[in-house]
């Protein structure tokens, strides 16, 4: 308080007496002015003066406003012998400069000096620095150096202390810049330190360390529980200043509560029991007295008691504890401070996870659903539901169900998003009696309409497709719920589904005769968003299957101007094509066309993928559990449901391919935006695609026998007429020819991993994924390039452009790109569709270039895109005579290339054999004498004609070597060829 | 009402003294009460330091409340949980200080000496 610079205190007094905000800036220019003239000015500056105006920068700054000058002059402080002038050239800079500032190499520099000085007030000035930017240079500059000080012998108390955390700061920013080394051994050791704040503050570093490395640091287990011990034991008088509010050192107890939980239980019996009588310890001083009023002694107390509770419940072993710690967190339940109830919800959510203590847990159920009900903090309320989503099982399932389905109504729009999402969960896992599963859902939507996601309704029609049995119960029910006067469009939606497809099982009853079961769709057709109204036409059309007495009808509505002349192209369009459908088909087509829906694959369900990225940690806490209880032989296996309840808990074996076929007709077609919603591959559509292009309004009896050729949805095929169009507009933007690649290419290893697959993750770095999944028919291919947002920020100004570093490939390659948004929120993921039509054979590989701005810093990632001529390539069967010949006719030199090269994987017959056929060749047998060899036949498949190849491939076992001869038409495919696959064996 | 508040991947824990709230941001795992601690803790040692702090003291003396952060917390993690050894590393610093001619506080001098404390605890 002594120090005083009096200018800045006037100017801060100034600033705030300043009556408004104008004021308030005038006042900050003025001073800005004046700084910038003393600065720039011709008399030199004591240090005093710049330390003073530096000061006012940082205030200026700290008050919201950009400081783009004085920044030198800070540095400039650092060289000072003054302390307190070095100092708040620190502190500006810790502050203010932005670690890409070029200023920072000057700054490095001083920071050596000061680590390197004798005074340890300066070493600790640079190590506080350096740990409040924590810089990846800085690693790369400091990582190496900080360990001595932290394990030299005649380093002060608090060096070692800063040493620490600013390695820690430093592993965290970039772990492999960190040398582990003789120092980590030593570092462990630091437990035993004398002096606390030493130990306090070495625990973070090993904890972190620990993550990284668990069996290096082993020895740390038994150090941190004899200190712990020494900790729990002493009397609070012991620990003198490290006692806070009469708790023995409740920082320290805390970080190796929480170091112990990387590690299993000790396996040494004496080192266990130890560490058991450690908590034991701990919970029985949660039952004593209180030794003092104060909050913070009860606080301090109780964070103790609840990281040991976190121990126990990861250790997951000693059931006497883990009933402990339940009961200790049900007394909390009801405590009257709502700091420890929120805590007690949320560690019990944990706690219901151990199979030990999940029925202890569903003891405390009444008190949690009471305060779900009467709880009035909204966090509390949050951790309620949480707890009640953790503990329920199928023996309590229907009343949590019905107990959350009575919050939903009331609760606060921030959670029901998440609240309709568990509801649907568990409904679905718990399900014994599917009707009731019916009943949830069509109640989430009745009370949450707006918050049943996409995902929520698509899985009760999937599950109603699976399930026969609930069919017409399922028809009833809903055409129930349409009889409402008002119901949310998403009931319509699944109304419409589900009356398409089984409105015939309830046919029979006069009240819901197949004229009253179409009334009652159209009459809400009007009030519905343009997607729905295009659902509505395919359940009409399905109508017309199941009910050929209401066809006129239905034609009276495909054909009105309303739907035949829509505005919207894919309204417009299915009534277009189901218009021709109803009017010329026999029956015979119209079934066979509109059949029932195949089931659908059973897989997780996408709900629960929605809700684990919502909460991931306590989703995957309640995953484990549910995988452990399958694990044990007896839970659930007499069970009914069991089987049905499997595919969410594990993914099991596909039902089979046969659910393909039609499944996109109208699910899909909600939603051209994400078609991967259902999870579902809408297989095909590039050829649909490509006879679809003709336009809306006439050729829709090619487009029928499209559709019965292909066996693929009208509805995509008419959805690619749109996606082609503005393709077209966009091409300009995304493809470039011949220009320089922007910086180097990365992510080079992965590609390889391509050419014989068409999925998978491309390239992956700490911000961004990018996936990729192609698929390739003929001469043209389709390639998904997804772009996975990993941060919790988004990605600005995200742009991407197909660049083509050899100008012939414009000739050879007709790229179009549909385009993504510019903007890639948290955690979000977009895809972008590149459709490629291979003209003539290429060489060279077009790269993908990816721009966008993270945290204010613009990025640019170039990478090869997985797109090869061998994808073009169609395998080719043939007999030894043809073969032969063949291979004879294509041996002028260019149309031949061998190499002879080391194997690159191990020589496995198998493998080999996956790969050829994954690269496109056909693998012929009975045509080499040798049976190790490989021989087989391919044709590229280009707009300008086919290219015939062949190839045969001899591996060499002893020499661990393989000779690979191509044969192909084409001068120079031969050579690619060979190229390609000898990067894959 | 309950101190802590979930925001994005990280919780917030806050405690307000008077007219000041004071905030941290933790991760998922650490821990919620703690945290409540360690500002009470970085109060005290403002308390100490200042002799009943206001918020005046932290305004006009803001890189203060800096460098008692840092000797209290460093990268995120508490560093020296003793009261007495930051207080003594403070009180170090400001020997090292060259121009001790000052003799009044900055405060007496605006004649803003005589606030009460805005600590509550």
């Amino acid at each position: 308080v002594k120090d005083s610079m009096r200018g800045l205190a006037v100017f801060i007094s100034d600033i705030r007496n300043c009556k408004s905000k104008e004021a308030e800036e005038k006042r900050i220019n003025k001073e800005l002015a004046n700084i910038r003239s003393k600065f720039k000015g011709d008399k030199a500056l004591d240090g005093y003066q710049k330390k003073k105006y530096v000061c006012k920068l940082l205030f200026i700054f700290l008050l919201g406003n950009d400081i783009d000058f004085g920044h030198m002059e800070a540095v400039n402080l650092l060289n000072s012998n003054k302390y307190t002038e070095k100092q708040i050239g620190y502190l500006f800079i810790s502050v203010l400069i932005s670690e890409n500032n070029e200023l920072m190499r000057l700054v490095q520099q001083n920071l050596k000096n000061d680590l390197a000085s004798r005074n340890p007030v300066h070493v600790n000035l640079a190590l506080e620095c350096i740990a409040n930017i924590g810089s990846k240079e800085m690693a790369e500059m400091f990582a190496p150096e900080i360990p001595k000080l932290l394990v030299m012998g005649d380093a002060g108390d608090t060096v070692k202390q800063s040493a620490a955390l600013c390695l820690l700061k430093l592993f965290r920013t970039a772990p492999e810049m960190v040398p582990l080394g003789d120092w980590t051994s030593r570092v462990i050791h630091l437990l035993n330190d004398q002096h606390m704040g030493v130990v306090t503050a070495a625990v973070s570093l090993i904890e972190a360390l620990v993550k990284r490395n668990p069996d290096d640091f082993k020895g740390c287990v038994s150090l941190s529980i004899s200190r712990l011990a020494r900790i729990v034991t002493s009397s609070y008088t012991d620990l003198q200043d490290y006692t806070y509010y009469f708790v023995p050192a409740p920082w320290l107890s805390v970080k190796l509560l929480r170091l112990l939980q990387n590690y299993p239980p000790p396996e040494d019996t004496t080192v266990r029991n130890r560490l058991a009588e450690c908590l034991e310890t701990i919970l029985n001083k949660a039952v004593e007295p209180p030794k003092s009023k104060k909050v913070q002694h009860s606080n301090a107390k109780n964070a103790v008691l609840f990281e040991a509770i976190s121990l126990i419940i990861h250790m997951d072993s000693d059931p006497s504890l883990l009933v402990r710690a339940c009961s200790q967190l049900g007394q909390f339940l009801s405590n009257r401070e709502t700091n420890l109830r929120y805590l007690a919800l949320e560690s019990m959510c944990l706690l219901a996870t151990s199979e030990f203590s999940h029925d202890a847990v569903k003891r405390h159920q009444e008190t949690v659903v009471t305060a779900l009900k009467s709880e009035r903090d909204v966090s509390v309320r949050q951790r309620a539901v949480d707890l009640l989503y953790a503990m329920c099982d199928r023996s309590n399932a229907e009343e949590i169900v019905g107990e959350m389905l009575t919050y939903l109504e009331t609760a606060d729009y921030s959670i029901r998003g998440e609240l309709v999402l568990k509801i649907a969960i568990l409904a679905e896992k718990y399900a014994s009696d599917y009707t009731w599963y019916v009943d949830t859902i069509l109640n989430l939507i009745r009370l949450a309409g707006d918050f049943v996601s996409e995902e929520v309704w698509y899985r009760v029609i999937q599950i109603v497709i699976n399930r026969e049995d609930v069919q017409a119960y399922a028809a009833k029910t809903v055409f129930e719920a349409l009889e409402a006067p008002a119901c949310h469009e998403n009931m319509v939606k699944v109304g419409g589904y589900i009356l398409g497809e089984f409105g015939n099982l309830i046919a029979g009853d006069a009240r819901s005769s197949p004229s009253t079961q179409f009334q009652l769709l159209h009459g809400k057709f009007h009030l519905c968003s343009p997607p729905t109204r295009a659902l509505l036409l395919s359940a009409y059309i399905k109508l017309v299957n199941l009910f050929p007495e209401i066809r006129e009808d239905i034609i009276a509505v495909l054909e009105s101007d309303a739907n035949l002349r829509n505005s919207n192209v894919e309204i417009q369009q299915r009534a277009s094509e189901y218009l021709s459908l109803a009017r010329n088909s026999t029956q015979d087509v119209l079934a066979t066309v509109l059949e029932e829906m195949p089931p659908f694959p059973e897989r997780e369900s996408s709900i629960l993928a929605q809700l684990r990225k919502k909460k991931p940690a306590v989703e995957d806490a309640i995953r484990v559990r549910g995988e452990k209880q399958q694990q044990r032989p007896a839970s659930g296996a007499a069970d009914g449901a069991a089987a049905s309840a499997a595919p969410i808990a594990a993914t099991p074996a596909s039902g089979g391919g046969g659910g393909v076929k039609l499944q996109g007709d109208i699910a899909g077609a909600e939603s051209n935006t994400d078609s991967d919603l259902l999870g579902l591959d809408f297989g095909g559509s590039a050829p649909a695609a490509a006879a679809g292009g003709g336009g809306a309004g006439g050729g829709s009896v090619d487009l029928l026998s499209s559709i019965l050729d292909v066996g693929v949805s009208s509805s995509s095929s008419s959805s690619a007429a749109p996606s082609a169009a503005s393709g077209a507009s966009a091409q300009r933007k995304t493809v470039v020819v011949g220009a320089g690649a922007s910086g180097s290419i990365v992510g080079e290893e992965n590609w390889h991993k391509f050419v014989c697959k068409n999925s998978g993750v491309l390239y992956e770095n700490d911000i961004l994924q990018v996936g990729v999944k192609c698929d390739y028919q003929q001469s043209s291919g389709r390639i998904v390039v997804y772009y996975g947002n990993k941060t919790p920020a988004p990605l600005a100004q995200f742009a991407s452009v197909i660049n083509l570093p050899d100008s012939s490939l414009t000739n050879q390659l007709g790229i179009q790109v549909k385009p993504v948004g510019d903007r890639v929120g948290a955690s979000e993921q977009v895809n972008e569709v590149i459709t490629v039509d291979c003209m003539a054979e290429f060489f060279a590989c077009p790269l993908l270039n990816i721009r966008f701005v993270y945290s204010g810093v613009a990025q640019s990632i170039t990478l090869k895109l997985p797109l090869t001529i061998n994808k073009f390539m169609q395998s080719s069967e043939m007999d030894s005579a043809t073969f032969f010949q063949h291979w004879k006719q294509l041996s002028q030199p260019e149309q031949e290339c061998q190499k002879i090269f080391q194997a690159k994987f191990p020589m496995d017959a198998e493998t080999t054999k996956t790969k050829i056929l994954g690269f496109g060749f056909s693998l012929l047998s009975n045509i080499d004498s040798n049976p190790a060899n490989f021989v087989g036949a391919g044709i590229v498949q280009t707009k300008s004609g086919n290219i015939g190849s062949l190839f045969r491939l001899e591996p060499n076992q002893q020499a661990q070597m393989y000779r690979l001869t191509v044969h192909s038409i084409k001068p120079g495919v031969s050579k690619r060829l060979c190229e390609l696959l000898e990067t894959q064996i | 009402m309950c101190s802590f508040l979930e925001w994005k991947e990280l919780k917030i824990v806050y405690k307000r003294y008077a007219s000041l709230y004071f905030c941290c941001a933790i991760e998922q795992q650490d821990n919620e009460l703690l945290c409540l601690e360690v500002i009470h803790r970085y109060v005290e040692l403002l308390d100490k330091y200042f002799g009943s702090v206001c918020e005046l003291d932290i305004i006009f003396n803001f890189e203060k409340a800096y460098f008692m952060l840092d000797e209290f917390i460093l990268g995120g993690e508490v560093q020296e949980t003793s009261k007495k050894n930051v207080l003594k590393a403070i009180a170090a610093q400001d020997l090292l200080q060259e121009d001790s001619n000052e003799p009044k506080s900055v405060l007496e001098d605006l004649g803003l000496a005589n606030i009460a404390s805005a600590l509550s605890s």
